[in-house]
């Protein structure tokens, strides 16, 4: 009896190493390239092309990226890190805000009040939740050239306002979480609606806001597709981080291949610092949204 | 008791200002989402080229579905046929090993017997991949897997494994394929891997106590308990996947030597976009690939959103609706039939 006890144990340790080593063979996977393109941004051209990959960072680092931020003074390289960042930080910044803002207006306005609408309103939003950007692309950015909006930022920005997902996702945390008396309470004390939206909604919507924010941000600034849909004459002073990594992809006079990764560094440098700062809140708030009871 | 206050509050209606604050997303929706829909209906029917603003009708669906005519027609028709298949192709090598994968660590890091260290630290490490910009990781492995025998991943095949000529990651039909479903599954399994656990962490834990009890081996567990029971959430997963799959462009887009397009690499997406950034656009096949783009989606999506339905509103109606019928026979009962 013991001794079945103890095989139990052992087999149960024995597969518990084999699981751990797995996971530690695709944890190095997933940081691996990552690893690589910062400790590549860090040498020396020639010590690339020399001795290939290396996982020791070299000493080049403020180098590299002296050199990068000053790509456009050198050559004609599209490639500037203080124009992109600007343009980047701008666009994110702007529609993440309008996102939550606006996302928590119409989740509450779905929450607190009764109303006719707002079962079919409801439904309306889960159905856009499926449609892909790709599908109406087409028309978006035609029309936009019709009402002279293409090469600004506004359809890149305004659309912000209308993020069905995040609705979805407001609305799940209200339900569960904000005691409707308080906007009765309110009313007795005589606080205008919009009023109490903001002293007392917003507030209490705080923690899933957070969240909410962080993914806008990232998909914001990832976003690739929209912005060299929308930028149709591509004016280098208008480009966004991606679109300046794609300018120095298809630029084959930049050989050095530090500055190259240097490029490539900066412009995911926010998404790495924010995930590092806030990875724990990151994976719950994904785990969050994928349960869909 | 309610006060004279609160019974006055209850008599006014407030239903007006739940339209008021729905109204911008609605507003927006329609300008920005809804209208740029109809009007991309409406360019597939127009020309393309030169011909552009002229009524072509359904000429654009006929040349893209059947290619019946002269060679540019059907150059353009097995165009689409092959971005469909390419599409697909790098859809499913990278959504079986990704589904496969994330099943099998989110099996592991939710079995309590097993003894992980650091959880929270592989799922943030593999999550990591999701957050990084996709444009930004399609320049950097298409500088890792450089053709040249210069580039990182060459030079060690040559170096360390002895490996004669450099291999062309960029430009061979299968290999390239393979480096794009890499990209992919890398990109996306620690994402699946989440969802899945938070799926599994919402079954019974008294339904695997009992498998436990009755001397399940981990394998029955999961055959016999977990996958039946994770099957909602792995058809939801693959749904939203496929409907991200078609979507895919940055990497198919990106992962080319200068403006070079690798064909075998060319996604629906790719086409779409390619077809409306060119010099003579194509507004007509682009906004027709996308009408077809639009009925895939859409019909994969009801699937998504008829299992995304409240259940316990599906399940309360179907109450009541027994309790109804359970009425009536008793009145029948109760009164003879009358």
């Amino acid at each position: 009896m013991n001794n079945k006890k103890d095989s139990y144990a052992a087999k149960v340790r024995a597969k518990s190493i084999g699981v751990m080593v797995v996971l530690i063979i695709l944890a190095v996977i997933c940081i691996l390239p990552i690893w690589i393109l910062f400790v590549n941004a860090s040498r020396e051209s020639q010590d690339i092309i020399d001795n290939g990959i290396s996982f020791i960072p070299g000493g080049h680092f403020i180098a590299n990226i002296k050199e990068t931020v000053h790509l456009n003074e050198i050559g004609k390289i599209t490639y500037d890190a203080f124009i992109g960042y600007r343009n980047s930080f701008f666009i994110t910044i702007c529609a993440t805000v309008l996102t939550v803002f606006f996302s928590s207006l119409t989740a509450y306005g779905l929450v607190v009040y009764d109303f006719k609408a707002s079962g079919p309103a409801y439904t309306i939003i889960l159905m856009v939740m499926m449609v892909p950007v790709q599908v109406t692309s087409v028309g978006f950015v035609q029309f936009m050239s019709d009402i002279k909006l293409t090469d600004t930022y506004i359809p890149l920005i305004v659309p912000a306002i209308a993020a069905p997902a995040v609705v979805f996702y407001m609305r799940q945390y209200m339900k569960s979480s904000f005691p409707l008396d308080i906007v009765e309470a309110a009313r007795i004390d005589g606080t205008g609606e919009f009023r109490t939206f903001l002293t007392i909604g917003l507030p209490m919507m705080k923690p899933a806001i957070g969240v909410q924010a962080i993914f806008a941000f990232i998909a914001n600034w990832n976003n690739f597709y929209t912005p060299s849909m929308i930028l149709v004459s591509r004016e280098p002073k208008q480009y966004t981080m991606p679109m300046m990594v794609q300018s120095i992809l298809s630029n084959d006079k930049l050989s050095d291949l530090g500055v190259r990764y240097t490029a490539i560094m900066l412009s995911i440098l926010p998404v790495m610092v924010i995930y590092i700062l806030l990875s724990r809140t990151i994976v719950e708030g994904v785990a969050e949204g994928g349960v869909k009871e | 008791m309610k006060s004279s206050a609160q019974n006055r509050i209850r008599s006014i209606s407030y239903a007006k200002y739940g339209y008021f604050f729905i109204l911008p997303f609605f507003i927006v929706y329609f300008i920005f989402q809804l209208y740029p829909l109809f009007n991309t209906f409406r360019l597939s029917l127009y020309g393309n080229g030169n011909n552009t603003g002229a009524w072509v009708g359904l000429e654009n669906f006929e040349i893209l579905l059947f290619g019946e005519g002269n060679i540019a027609v059907r150059a353009q028709h097995q165009a689409i046929i092959k971005a469909f298949g390419n599409t697909l192709i790098l859809w499913f090598g990278n959504f079986i090993p990704q589904i496969c994968l994330s099943l099998l660590l989110a099996v592991w890091f939710t079995d309590l017997n097993l003894k992980i260290k650091g959880k929270t630290f592989f799922k943030v490490v593999m999550y990591l991949p999701n957050i990084v910009t996709a444009a930004s990781v399609a320049a950097l492995f298409l500088m890792l897997f450089s053709r040249t025998e210069y580039g990182p991943i060459n030079s060690l095949l040559m170096g360390t494994f002895g490996f004669d000529e450099p291999v062309n990651f960029i430009r061979d039909k299968w290999i390239s394929r393979g480096v794009v479903m890499f990209i992919q599954t890398w990109m996306w399994f620690g994402n699946t891997m989440i969802m899945l656990m938070a799926a599994i962490m919402g079954i019974s834990p008294s339904l695997f106590e009992a498998a436990d009890i009755d001397g399940a081996n981990s394998r029955q567990v999961f055959t016999k308990v977990t996958l039946p029971l994770l099957r909602p959430m792995v058809v939801y997963t693959m749904i939203t996947s496929m409907i991200g799959g078609l979507q895919m462009w940055d990497i198919p887009y990106l992962y080319k030597e200068g403006t070079n397009f690798n064909e075998d690499i060319k996604t629906i997406a790719v086409y779409i976009y390619n077809h409306f950034h060119s010099l003579n656009p194509n507004y007509g096949y682009s906004a027709a690939a996308s009408v077809l783009l639009f009925f895939v989606t859409s019909i994969l999506g009801s699937f998504c959103f008829a299992m995304n339905r409240d259940k316990d509103a599906a399940k309360r109606k179907k109450q009541i609706r027994e309790a109804k019928k359970r009425m009536k026979q008793q009145n029948k009962a109760t009164f003879g039939g009358f």
